[in-house]
């Protein structure tokens, strides 16, 4: 256990990003297409590679800076960061996808990586031989997939179609036969890129079942996820990634609480507008804070699950615009929207017209509607059905506690609901049954009375 | 497979197992070879028959075309004569694209996991070899129905075979990896196979390009590919110019020992840049 499966050492990959310059001009396209063959050709004998056009600049890009980390072998670990934090950079350097600009990296054992379900699936072939083609492209020999052939189908829970081409197969079929033959892979070492997040619920389930069951193995795993209820149901520790670095590892519980405050000021966020001199000439519509107000002031954090709340937005509008759409959503910690609510449903005269000013807006959410638990608020501009103003994902933070709901005495929130409804049960007595006399169960009760 | 008890990845690090994961890899290869073969004629109404159709056609119609200026034969029938180009040509002309467009064909494969490139470009060649291994038996059909016999010379063909199949890997490689960063590429292969039907030694015998151009006529990895099909197959009537063939397949060594070199410098990038 205590020997290390995977050792990283100031791991760095750089991508190169090109923009275009001014200037689409005849004068431009011309010069390109006339250099063309020597950059072509430049590119071919130079060392590092690199295209450039006169109407090109570059840019580096640095999607994993300096990471380094150690992982026992056995260990199930979990990846969590935002979009563009390089999680999925760092699973391709892992698999051997790309090489990294720098650094290095051991691992000791038979890796297998899994960024995708159903890699190299052929429409055109059957299921039985997808599963011979995707296995040996996963990395099993002939004999292995012969040998967990029955397991796989009988996995994958398709045995009636497995002579069918997959093309005619549902995509709940499709991804059931292409997770069965990733599921019997036996690495020492197995990376799993965001592949749960398809098929259905129960099937979900009996994939984490297997997976927990290979860990048990003693195998380790690296899983990338954005549900925190995945990634704390199976991983035992966890690797925090901000930016292209590797911000905190630790305890998978200390991990995904970092994760879902990350980046949000918790209950208030001033910062939304980092250069407002150059946002007023770029864009016609930005944000500058988002806070959440309760009765008991601003920037709360831990709501009452009985109160409202209101979401307060400033954003500021540089010039005059007609119909603007402002949104709201609420996410929780499976990554999943609870609900999103657009201004133009209850004021749309407010969004017609705008002139240019600084403008506070909120919306109010009700008392006894989400579930106890912990959610993130995104917040979005856009005209109708068009162009986007500004986003920003997570701008806020909110814990709602129990505070002696009906359902407190359950444990998991989970399972009873995204949302809680009170709603109006109605219900009264058909007929008073004789107490002691047994029905006639064929009967119907009217005539037995 | 064999367990590979630790990797280590490095920057810049030349993959030195590489040649040994290729071996390893060998599974993979047979595998979409396989699938290649099994999905080529998937759905379509002639099947197999497609590989025989194609180039009896060209045959027809080059043969016509020949009869038509009344070039030289060589004493052969005419539909052998052009068919014994036309068999190694199409070898070379299907490999070679097939070749060039397996990395963007297979861009899904190249971003989502690990194996040696390489087996991408070399399983385009098994199908149409196997593609070729039919027409070959055509020719046979042809051959009977002429009643023209071969002599022992015919049991050179293999040798030919190779040298077509080495000059399309050369030339596919190269394109198949300009491809992945410079789309041109895909213009400019078709672009080349085109003009080679009509430079290369089809319609015609090689025999009618003066003496001193012979040479320099050569350079076109193809033509001593075809005079060698047709020095095996057309026996007594064709005299054969070798310092052509040792050309076309130097050049062909020489073209292939690049573009693995530039293949391999390029490799590492494909996933990014695909």
């Amino acid at each position: 256990m205590s020997e290390s499966a995977i050792q990283v050492d100031n791991l760095s990959k750089r991508y190169t990003i090109y923009h275009k310059k001014d200037g689409n001009g005849l004068r431009h396209i011309l010069n390109d297409v006339l250099t063309a063959p020597f950059r072509i050709a430049k590119s071919v004998f130079s060392k590092n590679a690199e295209i450039e056009s006169s109407s090109q600049s570059t840019e580096d890009f640095w999607a994993l800076k300096d990471v380094s980390f150690d992982i026992a072998q056995g260990d199930v670990v979990g990846v969590v960061g935002r979009n563009g934090a390089g999680k999925s950079t760092l699973l391709k350097v892992l698999s051997r996808i790309t090489e990294p600009t720098s650094g290095r990296i051991r691992m000791n054992g038979r890796v297998a990586s899994l960024l995708e379900v159903g890699t190299g699936f052929h429409p055109e072939l059957s299921g039985r031989d997808n599963i011979f083609l995707n296995g040996a492209i996963l990395g099993m020999s002939r004999a292995e997939i012969r040998r967990k052939f029955d397991d796989i189908v009988a996995f994958s829970e398709i045995e009636k179609f497995i002579d069918t081409p997959v093309k005619r197969y549902s995509s709940g079929m499709y991804v059931r036969l292409a997770f069965a033959v990733a599921a019997h892979l036996e690495p020492e070492i197995l990376i799993i890129d965001e592949v749960l997040a398809v098929g259905d619920a129960q099937f979900q389930r009996k994939c984490l079942g297997k997976m927990n069951e290979v860990s048990k193995g003693g195998r380790t795993i690296l899983f990338v996820s954005h549900s925190m209820s995945a990634i704390a149901q199976l991983c035992r520790s966890g690797l925090f990634f901000q930016r292209g670095q590797l911000v905190h590892q630790g305890p998978i519980a200390e991990i995904v609480g970092r994760y879902l405050t990350s980046g949000t000021d918790p209950g208030e966020n001033r910062g939304l507008a980092v250069n407002v001199e150059e946002l007023r000439k770029r864009k016609k519509l930005f944000f500058h804070s988002a806070a959440i107000r309760t009765a008991a002031g601003t920037g709360s954090v831990d709501l009452d699950v009985r109160e409202p709340f209101d979401i307060e937005l400033v954003y500021e509008v540089p010039g005059s615009l007609t119909r603007i759409e402002l949104s709201i959503r609420i996410m929780n910690t499976d990554g999943r929207p609870v609900f999103t609510t657009l201004q133009s449903e209850c004021s749309p005269a407010a969004v017609e017209e705008v002139k240019q000013g600084l403008y506070s807006t909120s919306v109010t959410v009700p008392g006894m509607l989400l579930m106890p638990g912990n959610y993130v608020v995104h917040i979005a501009a856009h005209e109708p059905m068009g162009e986007l103003f500004d986003v920003h994902e997570s701008v806020v933070s909110f814990t709602v506690h129990d505070t002696g709901t009906v359902f407190a005495i359950y444990n998991s929130y989970g399972s009873i609901g995204t949302v809680m409804q009170t709603l109006p049960w109605r219900q009264r007595q058909l007929l008073e049954l004789p107490g002691t006399a047994p029905v006639p169960a064929a009967n119907p009760p009217g005539r037995a009375a | 497979m064999e367990k590979t008890p630790s990797v280590i990845l490095e920057a810049g690090r030349a993959d030195r197992q590489y040649w040994h994961d290729l071996w390893r890899y060998r599974e993979l290869f047979v595998f979409l070879a396989w699938r290649d073969l099994s999905v080529r004629y998937k759905q379509t109404a002639v099947g197999v028959a497609w590989a025989l159709v194609r180039p009896f056609i060209t045959m027809v119609v080059f043969s016509l075309f020949g009869a038509l200026t009344n070039t030289d034969t060589g004493g052969a029938p005419r539909a052998i004569m052009t068919f014994t180009a036309i068999l190694p040509w199409t070898l070379f002309s299907s490999a070679m694209s097939e070749s060039a467009g397996s990395l963007l064909g297979n861009s899904n494969l190249i971003s989502k996991v690990y194996f040696p490139r390489l087996i991408l470009p070399a399983t385009s060649l098994m199908v149409c070899l196997v593609d070729f291994l039919i027409s070959l038996g055509f020719l046979g059909v042809l051959m009977v129905w002429y009643q023209y016999w071969p002599t022992w010379r015919v049991l050179t063909l293999p040798l030919f075979t190779l040298s077509a199949l080495l000059s399309s890997i050369a030339v596919g490689l190269w394109m198949a990896s300009l491809t992945v960063k410079y789309r041109d590429f895909r213009v400019v292969v078709p672009f080349i196979l085109q003009f080679g039907t009509f430079v290369s030694p089809i319609a015609f015998l090689s025999s009618i390009i003066p003496e001193k151009w012979r040479l320099l006529y050569s350079l076109n990895p193809m033509v001593g590919v075809i005079d060698g099909f047709r020095w095996a197959v057309l026996g007594q009537s064709v005299e054969f110019y070798w310092p052509g063939l040792i050309l076309s397949v130097l050049l062909s060594i020489g073209l292939l020992w690049t573009g693995i070199w530039y293949f391999r410098r390029t490799e590492k990038t494909f996933a990014d840049v695909i």
